[in-house]
């Protein structure tokens, strides 16, 4: 079928005009698991048309994507006065339909405050958390609706696609993608033109897009809120990529984890079809492209390209040398180009507003923006865009707000397992790719960290090795074996029956690790180790000879005390204690059993006269 | 062992699987998940019919396929799989207490996947992408967001409550 994707945008844009007032709901994982969906359905049963003083006699409430700040959720944004309300419960709604909807008044304590300056902000861009982004790849997360195609196009979803075809010259697509400057957003930082065209250059005969949505790394969902928040994005530069290396068939592979994304994904790609913008003769062109959603079964090593292929083919997810790379041999031994979900989401930008446009962010060999998942210790949390180059500070500072508590900053940790952490000294260094590996770190997927006085970096590195001992595919001895004897050494340390020597014995084994490997898994599982011994030494020293955690986390080395003195003998610890250690009578001063204590601390917490500490 | 691993299986729901999916090996890994779901493990008879069944494959190559990715079980699951997230994020802001409270509440040691009674079954697992809300616990894919010992113990009281469980 012939489209005019001009005049599709326009209808589209009428018919989201005549939705009326929007009531935009945030309604990815985070959100819904904070109770979006009962909001949506408090809403729709309020009835969808009623009279508003702005003028709109509909109004119509839109399911989206992330909208990014999630700790502050359930997220709302209403599109009559551009307001953002935060932290929204079910029982508020009726509340902002009385209020806001009927009436025309702002509901003032569903705002948010600056914790700052204790400012109540209206509008989302002036929220500090939003000031400082730059939203390209994440333009439409959270402003359409996550399962619509037509809200998709009306904000110029497949116009990039149907210029792309209408030109028709895919070694211009390619050249394009050359100048932009993109860069591989999975982690390796592999330049995706040059990709696309050691691809292409084995045209003719059947060839592969696949795109990478195995977003393993812990703490980090950036991949994942794109395809649950804007799908057709993510299928629209598949499609781009595909017509420019000339493949007809593409796998999109979702890890097991997230089956909201697989169930967005799988209603873009029918919507699409449907539509005529994937499938047989895509707007009319000869060009087609099929699309497959491939689930995950749970391996962390099938974020390796070579082991996500034979994961596809039904195999054990094991990595093998290359070459040959992907783009000669890959998936059923066909050329296959493999890009992550962010870099194909960037696709359309590139092509839309140009090279120069994309490479008009970032720094001198890292353009354009990049996507950050920042959680831990910060204020706020959530998915956050940024030009390349953008100081740590500035992202944990500015954006995040600090840290939580005003407790002390001490590390972030970047990229996951195969990542590093990043100190004080770091703070204002440009995060970019080339800096990161400089420092010890990488991108990788992008998963931001912040960590305080409170984590211990050495049982940070045990927490590491153990994940990554976990998901050793097994194949290389070096790193099936080396994970488990550096595994052994850390739980050594942190129970506090590490020797000297095992700091060098440990450092001995990451370099073997590192240099015996196949794959990206071995090859960096030792960096967390690395990287905490090169900047908090002193810490593993004190866990060695001083039989001391400084951060007061690991276990074996502190106690949980009641003090006799402060207690009022309430009982409510006896209660919280999860393995009935603690005992006492009524009002008298209790005890804790120290045979019986886990040292969970859940008791800590729920005392209400600060009787119980730890040494 | 649980009960149900000695039930029969039922080869005419494995076969529908299999077709509904069609008889190739690089279907391999979506037919188990099917089964998985139906049967809440993998029974070993229905690796066995799968591998003889699909051309290219043998019950070897299946049973390393299962035992390969940690999603499959080949035990049976419990009525409520009860995922305590371990991710970085959830990890830094205290999953540990949290796992420890769900262990003693359901009597489940370290290394047992399901209770004796077959009704929840419990993992460990690393990040479920809703980081911005750490420590989260999924029980049957529901996210419980912000997790407290405390919270986590309200939460599973509510289930016991309604399976008309009696436990301290």
């Amino acid at each position: 079928m012939n489209i005019d994707i001009k005049k599709e945008q326009e209808k589209a844009q009428e018919n989201v005009k005549k939705q009326g007032l929007r009531v935009l709901v945030c309604a990815g994982t985070g959100c819904v698991a904070n109770g979006a969906l009962d909001i949506i359905k408090k809403f729709e049963k309020l009835g969808a048309t009623v009279s508003t003083l702005t003028g709109q006699d509909k109004m119509t409430i839109v399911p989206t994507g992330c909208q990014g700040f999630c700790e502050q959720g359930v997220m709302i944004h209403l599109s009559d006065q551009n307001i953002t309300y935060v932290r929204v419960k079910e029982e508020d709604v009726e509340e902002i339909y009385e209020s806001h909807i009927k009436n025309n008044k702002t509901v003032e304590r569903l705002l948010y405050i600056e914790p700052k300056t204790n400012e109540a902000k209206k509008r989302t861009e002036d929220i500090n958390f939003y000031a400082k982004q730059t939203r390209n790849v994440l333009s439409n997360c959270g402003h359409i609706s996550a399962e619509s195609l037509e809200e998709s196009v009306s904000a110029r979803g497949y116009e990039a696609l149907a210029k792309v075809l209408k030109e028709n010259n895919p070694d211009a697509v390619i050249k394009e993608v050359e100048d932009s400057g993109l860069r591989g957003r999975g982690g390796g930082g592999f330049p995706t033109g040059r990709k696309w065209r050691f691809t292409a250059a084995n045209k003719g005969g059947k060839s592969y897009v696949i795109c990478n949505g195995d977003e393993g790394d812990p703490g980090a969902f950036m991949d994942g809120s794109l395809m649950e928040g804007d799908p057709h994005r993510l299928l629209e530069g598949m499609a781009i990529a595909a017509f420019a290396i000339g493949s007809d068939e593409g796998y999109i592979y979702v890890r097991a984890e997230y089956p909201l994304s697989v169930k967005r994904l799988r209603k873009a790609i029918a919507d699409a079809e449907k539509a005529g913008f994937l499938g047989k003769n895509i707007m009319g062109t000869d060009f087609s492209f099929d699309l497959h959603i491939k689930e995950g079964a749970g391996a962390f090593v099938c974020g390796e390209e070579t082991a996500l292929i034979a994961s596809i083919e039904g195999e054990r997810g094991m990595p093998k040398p290359k070459p040959p790379f992907p783009a000669n041999k890959g998936l059923f031994g066909r050329p296959t180009l493999i890009n992550n979900v962010e870099t194909f989401a960037n696709v359309p930008g590139v092509m839309l507003n140009g090279a120069k446009w994309f490479s008009s962010f970032g720094t001198e060999n890292s353009k354009g923006t990049k996507t950050f998942a920042l959680t831990g210790e910060v204020n706020n949390t959530g998915l956050i865009e940024v030009p390349m180059g953008m100081t740590l500070r500035e992202i944990v500072f500015d954006i995040g707000g600090g840290l939580r508590g005003g407790k002390k900053f001490k590390a972030v940790q970047i990229g996951g397992p195969s990542g590093g952490c990043l100190t004080e000294e770091h703070l204002d260094m440009p995060l970019d790719y080339d800096n990161l590996i400089k420092a010890g770190a990488m991108v990788g997927s992008g998963g931001l960290v912040v960590m305080n006085e409170n984590t211990c970096m050495v049982e940070i590195a045990r927490f590491f090795m153990n994940f990554i001992q976990n998901e050793s595919c097994g194949k290389c001895v070096p790193c099936r074996e080396g994970t488990k004897q550096m595994l052994k050494i850390l739980e050594r340390i942190v129970a506090g029956e590490g020797e000297m020597e095992d700091l060098d014995r440990i450092e001995e084994l990451a370099i073997a690790v590192k240099d015996g490997s196949l794959c990206g898994l071995g090859k960096t599982a030792p960096n967390p180790i690395l990287s905490t011994l090169k900047y908090f030494r002193d810490e593993y020293i004190a866990h060695i000879r001083d039989k001391k955690c400084p951060a007061g986390v690991c276990t074996a080395m502190k106690t949980i005390k009641i003090k006799e003195d402060l207690c009022k003998g309430c009982t409510k610890c006896t209660k919280t204690c999860p393995v009935g250690a603690i005992s006492g009578t009524v009002k008298l001063p209790h005890v804790i059993d120290q045979s019986k204590c886990i040292k969970c601390e859940a008791c800590l917490s729920a005392c209400p006269f600060k009787a119980i500490v730890k040494e | 062992m649980v009960a149900q691993s000695t039930a029969k299986t039922d080869f005419a729901k494995v076969e529908e699987i299999i077709q509904s999916y069609g008889a190739k090996k690089s279907n391999l890994i979506a037919i188990l998940q099917k089964v998985q779901e139906v049967f809440r493990y993998l029974p070993e008879d229905a690796m066995i019919y799968i591998g003889t069944k699909i051309e290219g494959l043998s019950p070897a190559t299946v049973y390393g396929v299962a035992t390969f990715y940690k999603q499959f079980s080949l035990e049976p699951k419990g009525k409520y799989e009860v995922k305590v997230c371990d991710g970085t994020a959830c990890h830094v802001r205290g999953s540990m207490p949290i796992l420890n409270t769900v262990r003693a509440k359901l009597n489940i040691k370290p290394g047992q996947l399901t209770t004796e009674d077959g009704l929840f079954s419990l993992e460990i697992v690393s990040c479920l992408g809703a980081c911005g809300l750490s420590p989260v616990v999924v029980i049957n894919g529901k996210v419980h967001p912000k997790m407290t010992s405390d919270a986590v113990k309200i939460v599973l009281d509510t289930i016991l409550q309604r399976e008309g469980v009696d436990k301290k």
